[in-house]
C-alpha cells in the first residue's frame, strides 16, 4: 500500500538502527509526545532495534489520558440526562468516571453514539430536534479545527440542540511543564507530527532555544520515527537544540492557516487541567463568548460532584516520562484494560494500555530484575 | 470457612463481581476477554459437563456406534443486508463452519426467527431466500424451526438462532489438546473483510469501499482435507474476534506457544486501507469464511495443495508454527522484525480520536 509500505520496509527500518548505532556514543532519553507514536512504537517493537544507548519516554499526548476525571465524570452525568443524545469518538467511551464508564451509561439506556466527525452530529441534530445533541470534543490541536467547524455549522443551521463538552489540549504547553519539572530527564523531543500539520511548528523553536533540547517534528510510521530519533540524536551528539522537521510530506513551517482560524474563530486560549498532571497554564482550548450558547458546561448545570483519583495510580508520573508502565506496582495486578485504575491503560493510546497490550509478558521478566541491576529502558 | 460444603451461599452468588459489571455490556458479547471472562465464570460452571469443558465450537459425542457433532450460534447483525451478503447467509453458513470445525459433515440445521413488528415482509423473504440458497449451496437440510414475534422496538428487525447436528466420520480429535510443537498455522485466506463490509455498510460511516463480506461455507475446505487424510489437529473458525482471538483461545487451551508471522498474513488492501483509516487492527476485524488449521509439518504441503485447489482457500498460507512451551501465548514477529506478545482485546475495536 503507497505511503503505508515504504515506512515500514524491514530492510531500512534495520539500516537507519545501524545509522543510529554508529553515531550514538552515550546514553539519551528522547520523549515521543504523541499516543499514536507510543502505540507505534510498541506494536512494532521499534525501541527494540535502537541501540541500548537510547531510551524512549512516552508522553502526554494522548488525549484519552489527560482527559481530567472531572470531565468524563460531566460527560457521564450530561450523558445520563433522558432528553440528552451524548456523541463522542470511540475511544472516550470506556474511561471510567467516579464509579461508571459512558458504556455503562449506555448500557443502562442512555443515548450514546459513537461519531466518526463532530458533523454527524449535526446530522443527529437535525433530526432530533426535540433533543439535546452533545459532543465530547475531546483532543490536542489535531481534532479542534472539526470540532470547531462543527460549531460553525450549527450556527450557520440555526441548531439550537447542539453543543460541545470541550476538552482540548494544546501541545507546547505541556512540552514547557514537562521541562521544567525538577525530576525532568527528557533530553528531546519526537513532537507530533499530525498536532504540526494544524499548527506548524513555530512556537516549538522558542521552547528549543530556552531550554536547550531538540525537536524533532516527527510522522507515525516506523521509519519516521527512527528517522525522528536519528535526527534527534544527531543533534544531541553534535550539541544543538533545533527545531527539525522529518514529517515534511504533512508537516509545513505554518501549518494549516484555515484549520488555525477556525480554532481562532471558535476557541480561545484557557488554564485546562490535565489529568495526573494538575492545572497548566495557557494549555487548552475553550469556547469564545460568541458562541457561548453552543458550550455543554453552561447548558448542562452538571457541576456538584468531587472526584477522586485511585491513590495507587501513577500516570501522571508515566505521562511526564518519569515513570515507565512497568515500573508502576499495579501495572498488569491492580490495574489492567478491565479494571483500569488511569486513563493511560484504558486508551488504546495510552502508554500502560500498549505495554500491557503488546509486551506484558516481558515486562513481567524483567520486573524480576533485581532492583539495582538497572534494566535499560528501551531493551525491557 | 467451609471449603469443603459445595451448597453454602456463596456458589448461589453471582461470580462475575456486580460491584465491576452490574449490566451486561456490548463487550460481553463482543468474543473477547470479558466474553470469556462470562463464559468462564458464569456459564460453564452452571453447566458444568465434559462436553462443554472441552470449549470447543461445538459438541462431539457418541450416540451407538456413531459419532455426532451439534452446535448452535444466534445472529444478531446491523445492517442486515450488506455487501457479499445479509444475515440469512450468516446464520446458515455460521453454524455449518461450527460443525465443520468439529471435523463434521453437516447434515441438519434448525432456525429460530424472532422478528420484530413492522419487518417489511419482502426482507423476510430476501433473508429466507439467502438461507434457502445456502442450505442448498451446503448440502443441508433446514430440518425444523419456530418463529417468535416481538413489539415494535423490542427487537432488531430479525434476530435469528441456528443449531446444527453434523456426522463425524473420522477418528481423529479436532481440538486445541490436539496440537503439538512444531505443528504448522495454516489460514485458509485474507482476513478482516467481514468486519470491514458491515464498518461501511453501517450508517454515519461514510467511507466508500468495495469491501465484501467473506462469509461462506468452511464445510467443503475441511472435508477435502479430511477425505485425504489429512492429520488435522486443531481447527478454528475466525469470527468476532478476529485471527488474533482464535489463536489465542487455543494457545490458551492448549498451554502451547503459537508464533506467528506479521508479513505472512493475507489482507486485501481495501481492507488494510480501512483499518488504517479507522486505526482499527485487522487482526481483531471478524471475518466469516476463513479459518484456521493446525497440522503436523508432514502434512503441511498436501494440505496447503487441497485448500488452493478450491476457490475459497486460493490464498491458504503458512503464517506461523508451534513452539513447545507450555505458556498458552501468541506472540507475534512484527514487519520490522522485532517481537511481541498478541493479547486478548477487552471489548470491541473503537474508532480513534486522532
Amino acid at each position: 500500500m503507497r505511503f503505508i509500505d515504504e515506512y515500514r520496509d524491514p530492510a531500512a527500518a534495520r539500516a537507519y538502527a545501524r545509522a543510529l548505532a554508529r553515531i550514538v556514543t552515550r546514553p539519551w532519553t528522547l520523549m515521543e509526545v504523541c499516543g499514536g507514536q507510543t502505540h507505534a512504537i510498541v506494536k512494532f517493537g521499534i525501541d527494540e532495534l535502537l541501540p541500548p544507548e537510547i531510551t524512549l519516554v512516552h508522553g502526554p499526548g494522548c488525549p484519552v489520558c489527560v482527559t481530567p476525571l472531572e470531565l468524563i465524570e460531566k460527560a457521564i452525568r450530561i450523558a445520563s440526562i433522558p432528553n440528552v443524545i451524548f456523541c463522542s469518538f470511540g475511544d472516550m467511551l470506556r474511561v471510567p468516571g467516579n464509579s461508571k464508564d459512558l458504556l455503562s451509561v449506555k448500557a443502562a439506556g442512555g443515548a450514546i453514539r459513537i461519531v466518526y466527525s463532530p458533523l454527524d452530529c449535526l446530522k443527529i441534530a437535525r433530526e432530533n430536534p426535540e433533543r439535546e445533541v452533545v459532543f465530547f470534543a475531546v483532543g490536542f490541536e489535531t481534532t479542534a479545527p472539526a470540532n470547531a467547524m462543527a460549531v460553525i455549522q450549527a450556527r450557520r443551521l440555526g441548531l439550537k440542540n447542539f453543543s460541545l463538552l470541550v476538552s482540548h489540549v494544546l501541545v507546547p504547553p505541556a512540552i514547557e511543564t514537562i521541562l521544567s519539572s525538577p525530576s525532568n530527564r527528557v533530553q528531546a523531543f519526537l513532537a507530533a507530527g499530525h498536532v504540526c500539520a494544524v499548527m506548524g511548528y513555530e512556537e516549538y523553536v522558542p521552547i528549543a532555544r530556552k531550554y536547550r533540547v531538540p525537536i524533532v517534528v516527527t510522522g507515525f510510521e516506523p521509519l519516521d520515527i527512527l528517522q525522528g530519533v536519528y535526527m534527534s540524536v544527531e543533534q544531541l551528539e553534535q550539541g544543538r537544540a533545533e527545531v527539525e522537521n522529518q514529517y515534511a510530506r504533512c508537516v509545513h513551517k505554518e501549518g494549516n492557516s484555515a484549520a488555525k482560524d477556525l480554532i481562532r474563530d471558535v476557541f480561545r486560549v484557557v488554564p485546562r487541567k490535565w489529568r495526573g498532571v494538575g492545572e497548566i497554564a495557557q494549555s487548552g482550548l475553550g469556547v469564545r463568548e460568541e458562541y457561548i450558547d453552543f458550550d455543554a458546561e453552561m447548558r448542562f448545570a452538571v457541576s456538584d460532584f468531587a472526584v477522586e483519583e485511585s491513590p495507587e495510580c501513577v500516570s501522571g508520573q508515566i505521562l511526564q516520562g518519569i515513570k515507565k508502565p512497568h515500573e508502576c506496582p499495579a501495572f498488569g495486578t491492580l490495574c489492567t484494560p478491565e479494571h483500569p485504575l488511569g486513563a493511560t491503560m484504558v486508551s488504546s493510546e495510552g502508554a500502560c494500555a500498549a505495554y500491557y497490550r503488546y509486551r506484558r509478558t516481558s515486562v513481567r521478566a524483567s520486573n524480576m530484575v533485581p532492583s539495582g541491576a538497572e534494566t535499560h529502558g528501551s531493551r525491557e | 470457612m467451609d471449603h469443603e460444603n459445595k451448597n453454602d451461599i456463596s456458589s448461589f452468588a453471582c461470580p462475575i463481581p456486580i460491584s465491576q459489571y452490574p449490566n451486561v455490556l456490548l463487550a460481553h458479547g463482543g468474543g473477547g476477554r470479558l466474553t470469556h471472562e462470562l463464559i468462564e465464570k458464569m456459564f460453564l460452571p452452571a453447566f458444568a459437563n465434559p462436553l462443554l469443558e472441552a470449549r470447543h465450537d461445538g459438541a462431539v459425542f457418541a450416540v451407538g456406534s456413531q459419532k455426532l457433532a451439534f452446535t448452535t450460534d444466534s445472529y444478531v447483525v446491523r445492517p442486515l443486508f450488506f455487501p457479499g451478503g445479509n444475515i440469512g447467509t450468516l446464520a446458515v453458513n455460521g453454524t455449518i463452519n461450527d460443525l465443520a470445525m468439529c471435523g463434521a459433515r453437516p447434515l441438519v440445521l434448525s432456525a429460530g426467527f424472532i422478528l420484530e413488528e413492522g419487518l417489511p415482509m419482502d426482507t423476510l423473504w430476501r433473508v429466507t431466500q439467502a438461507m434457502r440458497e445456502a442450505t442448498l449451496q451446503a448440502h443441508v437440510h433446514l430440518a425444523t424451526g419456530d418463529t417468535k414475534v416481538v413489539d415494535r422496538g423490542k427487537g432488531d428487525g430479525i434476530f435469528i438462532n441456528t443449531s446444527g447436528i453434523g456426522i463425524v466420520e473420522h477418528n481423529l480429535v479436532i481440538a486445541p489438546r490436539s496440537v503439538r510443537q512444531d505443528d504448522v498455522v495454516i489460514l485458509s485466506g485474507d482476513i478482516g473483510r467481514h468486519g470491514m463490509a458491515i464498518m461501511a455498510a453501517r450508517e454515519g460511516l461514510e467511507f466508500e469501499t468495495t469491501i465484501e463480506s467473506d462469509c461462506a461455507s468452511l464445510a467443503g475446505l475441511v472435508l477435502a482435507m479430511l477425505d485425504a487424510g489429512i492429520e488435522i489437529h486443531c481447527l478454528r473458525d475466525l469470527t468476532r474476534g478476529g485471527l488474533a482471538s482464535a489463536l489465542i483461545e487455543i494457545a490458551e487451551a492448549a498451554e502451547i506457544q503459537i508464533r506467528i508471522e506479521e508479513a505472512a498474513v493475507p489482507l486485501l488492501e481495501e481492507v488494510r486501507g480501512a483499518c488504517e483509516i479507522l486505526g482499527f487492527d485487522p487482526f481483531y476485524v471478524a471475518n466469516e469464511g476463513r479459518f484456521v488449521c493446525f497440522v503436523p509439518p508432514r502434512d503441511t504441503q498436501r494440505a496447503l495443495a487441497i485448500l488452493r485447489s478450491h476457490g475459497l482457500g486460493a490464498q491458504a498460507c503458512i503464517i506461523g508454527t508451534v513452539a513447545g512451551d507450555k505458556e498458552g501465548s501468541v506472540t507475534l514477529k512484527t514487519r520490522i522484525g522485532a517481537t511481541r506478545i498478541v493479547d486478548a482485546i477487552s471489548g470491541e475495536q473503537l474508532p480513534r480520536i486522532c
